[in-house]
């Protein structure tokens, strides 16, 4: 009893075990279901436009990283002549371009592609941008000091911390009807974020400019528009949210990609003058496991996994992969229905077969070379040879027999018949072998009945090896196969009747 | 309706496949021991230790060098059979029956020329007709004559009886008459008509060919019913101690009547089939399930078994299987 339960234990394991783990595999990787799922991608453009002034030229451009919302998978630049190096400065991506001399006007891009992936977080903060002190006028705000901080106690009276500070600044300086203080200090060049970033700092809170593209499909020529991120320390955790300038409403990051967070310049530019950063993007639609490979691609995160094998072996496995699957039809074909079939996993790989060549291609080539098979066969058997020298003859025959398959129906004009060459010919020999001693012994009718059913289970393994859904999942979770083994244990403890049994039986239940 | 209901089949106790395998051949017959079932040279070696019958042993031939001597073994003799040592479902069993000036002649009249019997030695030295492919002997063994009890209930063959032996007791029987349907051989699934014999008394219950019913022999006409297999004691006997010979719990044995030295032992079975099931018109279940329940059988001896079937498999009963 003790081994019973063990039994069931081990299936009950093996099929948790299996689901498990596929599950598991799609919540952390994010790999679809179903085989056609997409995923949207944006390719964002970044020109970059100057004149160089015949001198040596260092082009630094600030390039986004991954963020709540996108996963970066590829970036590249264009650039003809130039040097051209991807790195961190002061933990920020930035493209850098090189050349010794250059005069001109001058384009340079540089190409991002990203996901959309709902996954994706921020990256954790760990230190507070510096206060920047600066002189009133530095940025452009050459207004009254007791204007600003009038605006600023106004703004404290009526707030907590540092992000309703700011949304009280931003209060006032969005007002329909803005008081002297404020229109004081607008009245300068200044843009309206110059001045919210200039008050911030005067009031002590770190922050800090980021530049972020609003994403539209389609869109040309398009510029960062300015935003504002305030931290604060809460609980020793840093802190931060996201303010624009001309508006009191909080930020909507759909869409929205924060693409300069350096809190320095866009663009950093060496001999070159007149520069102009520009973006242009497109959504892309592609299959949602390409987007995902190349996402984890980067990250290696799918290490110990089939995707990590080279690109031709892994062919290979999505054709091995599916074998339990056709074994699993054979288990069940025999177990549960009980029909004959002449060698018990041949059905499966006369299914592969029939996979590379196509299912009516393969039905029609395998009864023709059996049928021609068994013919030469039975001259055979009148020669007295020893087994396997006959075995032998019969598999040089096939091979000529499909030799001659091909090239017939080739100068015929259909290459289909090329593809007989698929067939596993040493099985295909045996099962002649089989078939005609079957024939000799016990009459054709058996080897109808044992070829059909052969040809049966292997038609159904055809059809659910060759699903394109059943391949997609046996082969991205390989927690399938422990379900696959569990069913087939389960199977073997099955003691009831099968199918054709109770056919069999039937005038002995109807006897009374 | 085309299937049967499964919960009626369980409920007359008919055992299926998968139960045949995984509950009584997987569970009482050791797989260390069925080399000396499969294995008919084997089986007539431990056949004859135990004082069980079995038909005369003409030669072996065990090389394909010997196989020229396949002619001296069958030198003088009235018909012989050669069979692969590990043949299986009557496969490449070759049965002469006539001898006349150096021709040989199958039971359906057909010659046979010494170069095919030697061919068919070489098929059987090969592999062919084993289990597996792997390499075989051949046996040649005399033929048996058999007993005029069976005349015209036989067409072309020796019929035979199938005994299933369950721990040492017989609990169904079936006689397996040859048919041309058949081709001369006994197998039921090609078209041999299966008669249920009593265990009791060795007389016929019911008769089916191609598992529907029949009443008279499809090619002699004889009827069934009176089918009644002489020396059944001796039979059942020889039948019973093949357990302790063999050691197989689950087991089917093929006996043969030979008109002058009656009852003898053919072959073992490891794997029986189903078909003594329809040929008894009942299902074997109840009578395995009574033996299992039985605490004390191993103790029995062959003669205190074969009192017991014959008290409780009997088709009247003298006492009723609960």
């Amino acid at each position: 009893m003790n081994a019973r339960i063990f039994f069931y234990t081990l299936v009950a394991g093996l099929f948790i075990l299996g689901i498990t783990q596929t599950i598991q595999r799609h919540m952390a990787f994010d790999i679809p279901w179903m085989p056609g799922e997409t995923r949207t991608v944006w390719n964002i453009d970044a020109k970059v436009e100057f004149d160089a002034t015949d001198k040596a030229i260092l082009a630094s451009l600030t390039t986004p990283y991954t963020q709540a919302g996108f996963t970066q998978i590829s970036q590249n630049a264009a650039s003809p002549g130039y040097g051209l190096s991807f790195l961190y400065e002061d933990s920020h991506p930035q493209a850098q371009w090189t050349i010794r001399q250059a005069d001109g006007p001058q384009t340079l891009y540089y190409n991002i592609q990203l996901l959309v992936d709902d996954e994706s977080k921020d990256q954790a903060i760990d230190k507070m941008p510096e206060l920047v002190e600066t002189e009133y006028g530095g940025a452009g705000v050459a207004a009254d000091l007791a204007a600003s901080s009038d605006i600023i106690q106004d703004s404290l009276k009526t707030s907590a911390d540092a992000f309703s500070f700011t949304r009280e600044l931003l209060k006032q300086l969005n007002a329909e009807d803005p008081n002297q203080n404020v229109s004081l200090v607008l009245s300068g060049k200044a843009t309206k974020t110059d001045v919210l970033m200039a008050l911030l700092n005067e009031a002590k809170i770190p922050n800090k400019r980021i530049g972020a593209l609003v994403l539209e499909d389609g869109r040309r020529r398009q510029h960062l528009q300015p935003l504002v991120q305030v931290f604060q320390e809460k609980d020793g955790e840093i802190e931060s949210r996201l303010f624009n300038a001309s508006t009191i409403k909080a930020v909507d990051r759909t869409n929205l990609l924060l693409w300069d967070q350096s809190g320095k310049a866009l663009l950093e530019l060496i001999g070159g003058v007149n520069s102009r950063v520009s973006f242009s993007m497109i959504q892309q639609d592609q299959p949602a496991l390409a987007a995902i490979l190349q996402k984890t691609d980067n990250e290696h995160l799918f290490n110990f996994s089939i995707h990590s094998l080279p690109i031709e072996d892994q062919s290979l496995f999505k054709g091995i992969l599916m074998i339990p699957l056709g074994v699993l039809i054979v288990v069940i074909m025999r177990v549960l229905i009980g029909l004959k079939t002449s060698g018990t996993f041949m059905p499966v790989l006369i299914a592969m077969a029939f996979i590379q060549t196509s299912l009516v291609t393969g039905l029609i080539g395998f009864i023709l070379l059996v049928a021609v098979g068994l013919f030469i066969r039975s001259y055979l058997s009148h020669l007295n040879l020893l087994l396997v020298s006959r075995i032998s003859t019969v598999i040089i025959m096939v091979i000529l027999l499909i030799a001659l398959f091909g090239v017939l129906s080739y100068k015929l004009g259909l290459t289909e018949g090329l593809k007989i060459t698929f067939f596993p010919m040493i099985i295909l020999s045996w099962t002649i072998e089989r078939m005609s001693v079957l024939w000799e012994e016990e009459g054709p009718k058996e080897v109808f009945t044992q070829g059909g059913g052969s040809l049966v289970v292997a038609v159904l393994a055809y059809f659910i090896m060759s699903n394109e859904m059943a391949r997609h999942l046996m082969f991205n979770f390989i927690g399938l196969q422990f379900v696959v083994m569990s069913l087939v244990l389960i199977l073997g403890s099955y003691t009831g009747y099968r199918l054709l049994e109770l056919r069999r039986f039937k005038p002995l239940a109807d006897k009374e | 309706m085309f299937f049967s209901s499964p919960f009626k089949l369980r409920k007359k106790g008919i055992m299926g496949m998968n139960q045949r395998n995984s509950g009584y051949v997987g569970r009482y017959n050791p797989r260390r021991l069925y080399p000396l079932v499969d294995n008919k040279l084997k089986t007539k070696i431990i056949a004859r230790e135990a004082n069980v019958t079995t038909p005369a042993l003409l030669g072996v031939i065990s090389m394909q060098a010997e196989v020229e001597k396949v002619a001296s073994f069958i030198e003088n003799t009235p018909g012989f059979v050669i069979k692969p040592a590990k043949g299986s479902g009557g496969k490449g069993i070759l049965v002469i029956t006539k001898i006349e000036n150096g021709r040989y002649y199958k039971p359906n009249g057909n010659e046979e020329t010494l170069a095919e019997i030697k061919r068919h030695v070489t098929d059987i030295l090969a592999g062919l007709f084993s289990l597996g492919g792997s390499a075989d002997v051949a046996v040649v063994e005399g033929l048996i004559q058999f007993d005029s009890a069976f005349d015209g209930f036989s067409f072309e063959g020796v019929p035979d009886v199938r005994v299933i032996v369950f721990k040492g007791f017989p609990v169904m029987a079936m006689m397996r008459l040859s048919t041309a349907a058949s081709d001369g051989k006994a197998n039921l699934h090609q078209g041999a008509v299966g008669v249920g014999i009593d265990i009791g008394t060795g007389k016929a219950i019911n008769a089916v060919q191609f598992d529907m019913p029949v009443e008279r022999h499809p090619d002699t006409g004889k009827e069934l019913k009176l089918l009644n297999v002489p020396r059944w004691e001796r039979l059942i006997y020889l039948a019973a101690s093949c357990y302790e010979m063999s050691g197989m719990g689950y087991l089917g044995t093929d006996m043969v009547l030979d008109r002058d030295l009656g009852p003898m032992l053919l072959e073992l079975n490891a794997r029986p089939g189903l078909a003594i099931q329809i040929a008894n018109g009942t299902g074997i279940l109840p009578r395995l399930k009574l033996i299992e329940s039985l605490k004390d059988a191993d103790k029995m001896s062959v003669e205190e078994r074969v009192a017991f079937a014959k008290k409780h498999f009997a088709e009247t009963p003298l006492v009723e299987i609960a």
